[in-house]
């Protein structure tokens, strides 16, 4: 039987009620824009707060922890074995920050292919001399390169060129809080004290402004050589290594191989950064729960509609049924009914989900954290057009689905003995 | 040489409501190719339900119905519609037509239906029906712009569009007046004698009855002459 005669029964009986019709479709378009909206603006907003930490953190973090050695020396002197030991005032003697051997552990992280960057990093606490004041503050050592590549660290600078990092010799970025403080612009000598004593005199080339005003007022950024030469280090001190992955969510994972290979303390970011990931999850659940609350009351609508519609037309289904069409072609006829509601009420409400966040996309949205960010963020992931489109299908069919049914049952004998 | 069309074998029916009533007790009877019956008998005997239970729309009752040799009783809903698509036309008291479509698309939607034909050439078909009834300049009218009769003679061509081996009616001159009845049962007339169309029509009209080839009585749901 061809389905063609049963598309052109569905749309002739919708039509015949068309006004209703267009108000059906357009709840549905109405809830779908909404859904489309609120999602990617929610999940834009999402991942321009997650980004303002996110981004810029490694998502493995290597490095050695200052602390007392676990195993202290008279419990492996064979004489005291089976004594009971006592230790008072345990120091964290001997341990130093370094990476023991950081080029190896370098060259064998780059090598695994889930890994899809490094950047290595010295922290290091300085005070940076204004006249008579010092002001603590951290110098980090960092490759530009990688650090560009791996955490967008020039979409974060304000003035100047990250690139001059590597190529003027001493010279530093520093935090635009910090800046502000030592009245430093680009171009103007700074003055460092490091912890051992010594002083440097370091060349501006950059103000740099992370989003998080209490670290913009601390922190500043130099060459990995000029940090080292800072600390009077050997060329291969590093004391983090920042590892990025191609797939976030093997961190922890990776975090646990690598920190039992290289014996090393190994931190992932959903550890460091647990706080984020919950606050993005609820947003994310308060977009999809509007959106589908919308979708059902525009299936109630639809159901409505239909019920009507089968209620209008016992006449039409009695001797549809009368001259040969089965139950099956007539719940078919009313499921095509209501699926294109879904279906045209869905389209036109991507459309207008589309143009919509687009346009939210155009107001201005200038906030001094954020200085990458000129309009309000929108997410266009194809996933949510994918997600409302299904969705308003699957809403009008299930809205459909029992009145289909009854329409379907529909016994013409009762129908036409009626008469 | 005439072939049995239509056969009821002890056909009984019971209502419940609340108390069982016998609609319909032992009804046996045929009815040949070619052959114009009409059924009579007092208002409740049980025309009507007899009638739908011939039809295949009824399927609640017990005995034995076969049509064109096949047996209906106990076939499932989908097989019963195909019977009633393919070989069986029905019109009722009330015309049925749907006011979504032309006159012309009521007609042939049993054949699209049916999907046996090309469109052409079902559209050819309900052109000649409409000839037949003296009505082709109603074709693309809405249903809803024809007079009663009118109306009655498109049912009758929607029903016989798949050319069925039978063609049933219910009153179908019941809401007519004298001049539109006299139409209708001219165009039965014509279809037995034209085309050897078999009909079983239900009839209060003695008249239209006694002009019939053969007359089926019933009383209290039993027939009492055939
Ligand atoms: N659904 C039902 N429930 C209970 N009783 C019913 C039902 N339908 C019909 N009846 C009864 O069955 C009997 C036969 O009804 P039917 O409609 O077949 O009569 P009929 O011969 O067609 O009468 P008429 O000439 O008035 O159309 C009547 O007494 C009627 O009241
Ligand atoms: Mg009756």
């Amino acid at each position: 039987m061809s389905s063609k005669l049963i598309i052109q029964i569905a749309y002739s009986l919708l039509m015949a009620r068309w006004k209703q019709t267009l108000v059906a479709a357009i709840g549905v378009t109405f809830s779908i824009t909404m859904f489309i909206t609120l999602l990617s603006f929610m999940t834009g907003l999402n991942k321009l707060l997650d980004g303002l930490i996110l981004n810029r953190t490694a998502h493995v973090r290597l490095y050695n922890e200052v602390r007392p050695d676990s195993i202290q020396p008279v419990e492996i002197a064979p004489e005291f074995k089976s004594n009971y030991h006592m230790i008072r005032s345990v120091k964290s003697g001997n341990s130093r920050q370094e990476i023991y051997n950081s080029e190896a552990i370098m060259d064998r992280i780059v090598q695994d292919e889930r890994v899809l960057g490094i950047a290595p990093k010295i922290t290091s606490q300085v005070f940076f001399n204004e006249g008579s004041l010092d002001i603590t503050g951290v110098v980090y050592g960092i490759d530009v390169e990688a650090e560009t590549r791996l955490f967008f660290f020039t979409d974060y600078m304000v003035k100047g060129t990250a690139s001059d990092l590597k190529n003027v010799a001493n010279s530093i970025v520093l935090g635009k809080g910090l800046a502000d403080k030592l009245l430093a612009d680009v171009g103007e000598m700074v003055q460092v004290t490091t912890a051992q004593g010594e002083q440097f005199r370091l060349k501006v080339v950059g103000h740099f402004q992370s989003g998080l005003q209490e670290l913009d007022k601390t922190q500043s950024f130099a060459s990995i050589t000029t940090v080292q030469k800072l600390l009077g280090k050997s060329a291969n001190y590093v004391t983090d290594i920042q590892i990025k992955l191609t797939d976030v969510s093997l961190a922890p994972k990776l975090a646990r191989e690598f920190g039992t290979i290289f014996s090393i303390d190994a931190e992932d970011i959903q550890t460091a950064n647990s706080q984020f990931e919950t606050g993005t999850t609820i947003r994310t659940i308060i977009s999809y729960a509007v959106g589908i609350t919308l979708l059902v009351v525009a299936g109630f609508g639809i159901y409505n509609i239909l019920n009507m519609m089968i209620y209008e037309k016992m006449d039409s289904i009695a001797i549809l049924k009368a001259t040969g069409f089965s139950g099956t072609d007539v719940n078919r006829i009313f499921i095509l009914i209501a699926l294109g509601i879904g279906f045209f009420g869905g389209i036109t409400g991507l459309l207008m989900g589309y143009l919509l966040s687009s346009l939210i996309d155009q107001i201005p949205f200038n906030t001094a954290a954020l200085p990458t960010v000129t309009t309000y963020p929108i997410n266009y992931n194809p996933i949510y057009y994918l997600i409302g489109g299904a969705f308003s299908l699957f809403t009008t069919w299930f809205a459909g689905y029992f009145p289909a049914r009854k329409a379907s049952k529909i016994d013409p004998v009762v129908i036409i003995r009626g008469k | 040489m005439s072939t049995t069309i239509l056969e009821a074998k002890h056909i009984y029916k019971q209502f419940y409501d609340p108390v069982k009533i016998d609609v319909l007790k032992d009804i046996n009877f045929q009815v040949q190719s070619g052959e114009f019956v009409s059924v009579i008998g007092k208002s409740g005997c049980g025309k009507s339900t007899l009638l739908y239970i011939l039809s295949t729309m009824d399927t609640d009752y017990q005995g034995e119905l076969y049509i064109d040799g096949k047996k209906m009783t106990g076939l499932k809903e989908k097989e019963l519609a195909a019977v009633r698509n393919e070989k069986i036309g029905f019109v009722f008291q009330f015309h049925y037509l749907l006011n979504e479509f032309s006159v012309m698309e009521n007609i042939i939607l049993p054949a699209r239906k049916l999907a046996r034909k090309p469109i052409e050439e079902v559209k050819e078909r309900s052109l000649f029906l409409l000839k037949t009834l003296d009505i082709t300049k109603l074709a693309d009218k809405n249903p809803r712009q024809l007079s009663g009769g009118e109306k009655q003679r498109v049912a009758i061509a929607r029903a016989m569009i798949n050319e069925p081996r039978i063609l049933m009616g219910d009153e179908p001159t019941g809401n007519l007046d004298k001049k539109n009845s006299e139409i209708v049962f001219h165009t039965f007339q014509q279809l037995a004698q034209e085309f050897q169309q078999s009909l079983l029509i239900v009839t209060h009209d003695p008249e239209f009855a006694e002009r019939t080839n053969r007359i089926i009585e019933m009383e209290d749901g039993r027939i009492i002459r055939q």
